[in-house]
């Protein structure tokens, strides 16, 4: 960890703790996210946390730019990694699916495994929740296997479901509302990603980890999903 | 409470605050109005707290009446305002009598203005704010992100006796074209020798592709030399340049987190005035610390509190 302190804007200061994603960064995000949140206090506007950096948005009121750079780089004196990163453990359920996660195919054929092969190896690992982003409680997860590693499609779709699930490149992600997405799409989740009457809005925050699990079309259902096809949406 | 019924409104009509703050780490954009001072403005001449919901009107087509004696305030861009078919000129607060009907009709100087009202307008808090993210289905009159509509009723709780007018020596001049501030960011250095100075001495068009997300400037294409970036927090009035050189200033609405290098920031001055320029308009950019827009700024909200 090599940290830097740059300049982003006005009020806000960028922290950069890393120059690679790694699984291995978390404790020490997580550690600093708690540091500079302490630091800052009441003159925190928004940290936001992305795979090697923090933006620190803070009042610009209470702080100028040099008392700012100031609590950043106390905030970080003898840090540790959070051993117990804090962070959750979350089960979403999954129903693989053709209908609703067309790629399962294209995955298939890229990686030479057979569909229930790339369902098995998506949903065997536990993923690091790296940031938020895109949309609200729009989590993006890693690292998946190698093998099913896919870029990002050349044209994204105009509509994706809510509760979609995807792959792009070495990150997984589900989508918490419908919209536009290019991800590759395998399957759908009726889980509810972001919910403005829960506490903490989001059900998955930096740091958590998560895991997939396949569930048949009934249990699917009977979780609430929406099994509506991919197709009729558009 | 006093009401208003909308007659004619429009997609680009929203209820906005300052926007949405403490839940960006879960991808929840800032939101919030796009010309900041003259939102804080048009809450100034009634006496409110700067930051209360105000009505954003986008390029005109929006009509209300007033189904009460209304007492509420103008500020921002000139759109045509009527009463009942009087020119009403924005920078003052102004009475709207039962049965009359406010009207604003096109821009003929700049581009979003705003209206206040005592109090501010009623609207709920969806995660700590009333702003109308329609992307994100949050904000506005019913918490669900959607645009003020015909037949819609906007309400307020205050009470004031404030009319007057924001005095000459503050009232924002949108005709002016200085160049805009631009705080320098750390990728700065990653551009072309010639990029570099083509950045701060051509002029740039702000395309039509524009809207609460982001604006695109077009002009000469610039190059970035340095390494492919690993997504990271976007502040507000980002200054990103995508692979085709055209940079794009990233507004209120835009996506928490991105890749692409930038240039740096725009100073909230810049972005205000920014937000009252319409496609085809010509801009430069200046390069400014982050220590000196700092004091310009903190100097600047001095005058809210000094009147």
């Amino acid at each position: 960890m090599n940290p830097r302190v740059e300049v982003v804007a006005l009020d806000c200061l960028m922290l950069r703790l890393f120059d690679e994603i790694a699984e291995a960064n978390m404790p020490w995000m997580l550690a600093a996210s708690e540091r500079l949140r302490a630091a800052f206090g009441a003159h925190l506007i928004d940290l936001v946390p992305s795979y090697t950096t923090l933006m620190v948005h803070y009042d610009l009121t209470a702080l100028n730019p040099n008392q700012a750079r100031e609590l950043i780089a106390e905030a970080l004196i003898d840090l540790s990694p959070n051993a117990r990163t804090g962070g959750q453990c979350h089960v979403l359920p999954v129903w693989y699916d053709l209908s609703v996660g067309p790629e399962l195919s294209l995955l298939s054929r890229r990686s030479g495994l057979a569909v229930e092969e790339v369902i098995r190896r998506h949903s065997a690992r536990e993923y690091q929740v790296f940031a938020l982003g895109f949309a609200p409680g729009f989590a993006f997860m890693g690292l998946v296997e190698e093998v099913l590693a896919a870029p990002r499609l050349n044209t994204p779709r105009k509509k994706v479901a809510a509760g979609s699930v995807g792959i792009a490149e070495r990150q997984t992600a589900a989508y918490p509302v419908v919209s536009p997405g290019g991800w590759n799409l395998i399957g759908r989740t009726p889980a509810r990603l972001f919910d403005r009457n829960r506490e903490g809005y989001s059900l998955m925050q930096p740091g958590d980890t998560v895991r997939f699990e396949a569930v048949s079309h009934a249990e699917f259902i009977n979780l609430g999903g929406d099994d509506t096809p991919l197709e009729a949406l558009a | 409470m006093s009401r208003l019924t909308i007659e004619a409104s429009t997609p680009l009509c929203l209820l906005q605050d300052a926007g949405r703050f403490g839940v960006r780490h879960l991808g929840v954009t800032q939101g919030g109005a796009a010309d900041w001072r003259s939102m804080a403005w048009a809450n100034w001449l009634l006496g409110n707290g700067l930051n209360l919901p105000v009505i954003e009107i986008t390029l005109g087509g929006f009509t209300v009446v007033a189904e009460e004696d209304c007492l509420l305030a103008l500020a921002g861009a000139d759109l045509g305002a009527r009463i009942d078919g009087e020119v009403l000129a924005p920078w003052r607060s102004f009475k709207l009598r039962k049965g009359q009907t406010l009207q604003f009709t096109q821009p003929l100087l700049g581009a979003r203005a705003y209206l206040a009202a005592p109090g501010g307008f009623s609207a709920p808090q969806v995660l700590g704010s009333s702003a109308t993210v329609v992307r994100e289905e949050l904000g506005g009159l019913d918490g669900r992100g959607v645009p003020l509509a015909k037949g819609a009723t906007l309400s307020y709780q205050g009470e004031t006796l404030l009319v007057r007018e924001v005095p000459a020596q503050h009232r924002p001049d949108l005709r002016l074209d200085t160049p805009l501030d631009l705080v320098l960011g750390a990728q700065i250095g990653e551009f072309s020798g010639q990029s570099l100075f083509d950045v701060f001495n051509s002029p740039w068009t702000l395309d039509s592709r524009a809207d609460r997300m982001g604006i695109r400037l077009l002009g000469t294409a610039l190059q970035y030399q340095g390494r492919p970036m690993i997504s990271e927090g976007i502040p507000l009035g980002a200054v990103q340049v995508p692979p085709d050189g055209q940079p794009i200033v990233l507004l209120n609405d835009r996506q928490t987190i991105g890749g692409y290098p930038r240039l740096g920031a725009l100073t909230p001055l810049a972005l205000a005035r920014l937000a009252q320029c319409l496609p085809g308009t010509q801009v430069r950019l200046k390069p400014v610390v982050q220590e000196v827009a700092h004091r310009e700024q903190v100097e600047y909200l001095q005058r809210f509190i000094d009147r």
